[in-house]
């Protein structure tokens, strides 16, 4: 009988091109998707050696990263934000490739786009100059984030030069509690292994608590792989993915479905199957977590204490618990529900979807958010943003007090207009938390959309059970 | 791709674990479309005080390391991003070489394509060469790709490890995408085979 394989070692399988004898592979890639930041180098590379695109049905550009959230009208104000937008533009009309327009209701993050336009699927490998590329993993697809010399590497030969990565499973068994969200699913997995934890790995992301995921929440998880570390996340395709994908515009049509159906169910990982890594975790123990430093892996159920250093008995760890208490501007001991907010964002390819505003909506309606707070919610793309405004969501969050926005990555990386302040702080439904990551100075604390509307209210981080009952 | 060829030079300690990417190069300096330049703003936020003067503790700013070729770094340094711009940067400032335990695999990856060379070492060997770091100005390690040797300012030699293929392209600055092309033939037969195993795929071709 063939050796029982995973669904990482099926995919991987089916995409070799040919193999050097130090196992190093040469990987056909299905869906390269581009955007304006990590782009314009890679086609200046094309340009100087004169190659062309070699598969432009299989490449989408979008621009996410610089473009406004506010009135788009007035074009882009920052000058070099308009430049990599406008480099963008010059270069799909120059290599002929696919893209959504800015004004286009299709526009969005590049990571909420390619899912719902239906492009994203099972068994595919799918990569991007970004490393949350990984979010595609959740339809049981091979997805990663990429430099820009191999974006032009793509580009140029459709393939990439990678070796096998180890198979990692993270099993989350049982059934979450009330409150606790996706997010929180794997900020406590982060939390547990840490943000070198799955270096060399592709996880696996399974048990009960995961495969009663909806798409959305399964997305939310393998965006957050690459904080893990690991190369990338995966789910195993089943019939909430099929369903998600019935329909979608570019999902196989009538004819080729049930065939395409046939070839996905064949993916997931065979009984037997041996991991490198296995990480167990019980949902029911998964309350609403918090970050709290500046590093995903500073993760902490709400109802817990900022750490203190002297707690760690490693002096390397000691200096960076410490370090991160003195940026954050907290005190070791402290309850974490006593940390005040000047800021709230609920967006970002994490959280940026119709569940996510749906989840906010239903924190904030007929509440108000604090005086002393700004918050905003930026959708994931313009049909998020129709899909909500078509069910009034915009209007209970507007009726709180939340601003509301056109789409892109907006405050999760601070490249437009949207940042923080130095010494402002947020509580942000992003992944990352870094120094600096959402404004010079800035701090941010990462939470699900629920916990985020929650602490919007109250002005502080917030335990969003409380508003449950 | 230059070619990696053996080099003395000052190494900087920098034993802070996860530095990363936003670290190495802060996201509001990636509006650039192109690739050099970026050296003026490597780690711009622990580099630089926010009126724009520099500050004082920081290594890189410190007299006998400014002119730094090889970092000896903490844990998981380059984590986060895909930004390439992190390589770059590190590239235009004058970085050749990088010695750590462990570094985040898109980093890794992207380094080398730029002519870098990241090197893996057991903790206590790193611990040592951190020590050597700290030298100052006599924190010179030779590094030879060739021989897989580090030179301690010692005399001592650190064997390393390193990948053969990356190994080769780095010390002959070979382009990825010229050795790729030599296989040409094999992926236009893998595209013809999936094409018909796979029908169902989506076409962007129209938009
Ligand atoms: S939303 Fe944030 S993490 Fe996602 S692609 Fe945009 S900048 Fe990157």
């Amino acid at each position: 009988m063939a050796k029982p394989r995973t669904l990482f070692d099926k995919i991987w399988a089916n995409h070799v091109v040919r193999t050097e004898d130090d196992g190093t592979a040469l990987i056909y890639i299905d869906l390269h998707l581009a955007h304006e930041v990590t782009s314009p180098q890679a086609f200046a590379g094309l340009r100087e050696a004169g190659r062309k695109l070699r598969r432009p049905d299989r490449t989408l550009a979008v621009a996410d990263h610089n473009i406004p959230t506010t009135d788009r009208s007035k074009g882009i104000e920052d000058p070099e934000s308009r430049l990599q937008v406008e480099t963008l533009e010059a270069n799909v009309k120059e290599f002929g490739v696919p893209y959504f327009p800015v004004d286009d209701i299709r526009q969005g993050i590049v990571h909420i786009i390619g899912p719902e336009q239906g492009l994203t699927q099972p068994g595919m490998t799918v990569v991007c100059g970004d490393s949350h590329t990984s979010t595609h993993g959740a339809f049981g697809a091979l997805a990663f984030g990429i430099g820009t010399s191999e974006v032009e590497h793509v580009f140029a030969t459709q393939t990439l030069v990678q070796k096998p990565a180890k198979n990692m499973r993270v099993t989350v068994k049982g059934a979450p509690p009330a409150g606790t969200t996706a997010k929180d699913l794997i900020l406590a997995i982060i939390g547990k292994i840490g943000t070198a934890g799955g270096t060399g790995h592709v996880i696996e992301f399974a048990g009960d608590a995961i495969k009663n995921l909806s798409m959305e929440g399964r997305m939310t998880v393998c965006n957050m792989s690459i904080e893990a570390g690991a190369r990338a996340g995966m789910i195993a395709p089943d019939e909430t993915t099929f369903e998600y994908l019935k329909g979608k515009p570019y999902a196989p049509k009538a004819g080729a479905w049930e065939q395409a159906v046939q070839y996905w169910s064949s993916l997931p990982s065979d009984p037997g199957a041996v991991y490198d890594t296995e990480v167990e975790l019980d949902a029911a123990d998964i309350v609403p977590y918090v970050t709290w430093g500046t590093s995903p892996q500073d993760a902490l159920p709400i109802t817990a204490t900022v750490p203190k250093a002297e707690d760690f008995p490693d002096p390397d760890r000691q200096a960076g618990i410490a370090r991160s208490i003195e940026y954050m501007g907290l005190t070791g001991g402290m309850p974490i529900q006593d940390i005040k907010v000047d800021t709230v964002f609920i967006g970002s390819c994490t959280n940026g979807r119709l569940e996510d505003i749906r989840a906010a909506a239903a924190i904030a309606k007929g509440r108000k958010v604090a005086s002393s707070v700004k918050a905003l919610v930026v959708p994931g793309s313009g049909l998020v943003k129709e899909a909500a405004e078509a069910e009034g969501l915009d209007k209970i969050l507007i009726e709180a007090g939340f601003e509301w926005r056109e789409p892109g990555c907006s405050m999760c990386l601070a490249m437009n207009a949207d940042k923080l302040k130095p010494g402002e702080r947020s509580a942000s439904t992003s992944n990352r938390n870094f120094e600096g990551r959402q404004g010079p100075g800035g701090r941010t604390h990462l939470v699900s959309p629920a916990m985020a509307a929650a602490a919007a209210i109250k002005g502080h981080l917030a335990d969003v059970r409380e508003f449950l009952a | 791709m230059r070619k990696f060829t053996t080099f003395t030079g000052v190494a900087a300690p920098m034993p802070a674990q996860n530095i990363d990417t936003d670290k190495v190069i802060p996201a509001r300096f990636l509006k650039t479309i192109e690739r050099k330049g970026l050296g003026k703003h490597l780690f711009n936020d622990m580099r630089y005080n926010t009126d724009g003067t520099e500050k004082e503790g920081f290594i890189l700013n410190q007299p006998a390391y400014r002119n730094a070729e090889v970092l000896v770094v903490g844990d998981n340094f380059g984590c986060g991003s895909s930004r390439e711009h992190a390589p770059w940067a590190l590239s235009d400032f004058g970085v050749k070489c990088l010695i750590g335990t462990d570094f985040a695999d898109i980093f890794f990856n992207n380094s080398s394509k730029n002519g870098m060379l990241l090197i893996k070492l057991p903790k206590p060997i790193v611990d040592a060469l951190m020590e050597d770091a700290k030298l100052g100005a006599n924190a010179r390690l030779t590094i030879d790709l060739e021989a897989q040797e580090i030179t301690r300012p010692n005399g001592e030699v650190v064997k390393f490890e390193v990948d053969p293929f990356k190994r080769h392209s780095l010390l002959n600055g070979l382009d990825d995408i010229g050795l790729t092309f030599k296989n040409k033939e094999d992926i236009t037969s893998y595209e013809s085979k999936d094409g018909s195993s796979r029908p169902w795929m989506p076409s962007l071709a129209a938009e």
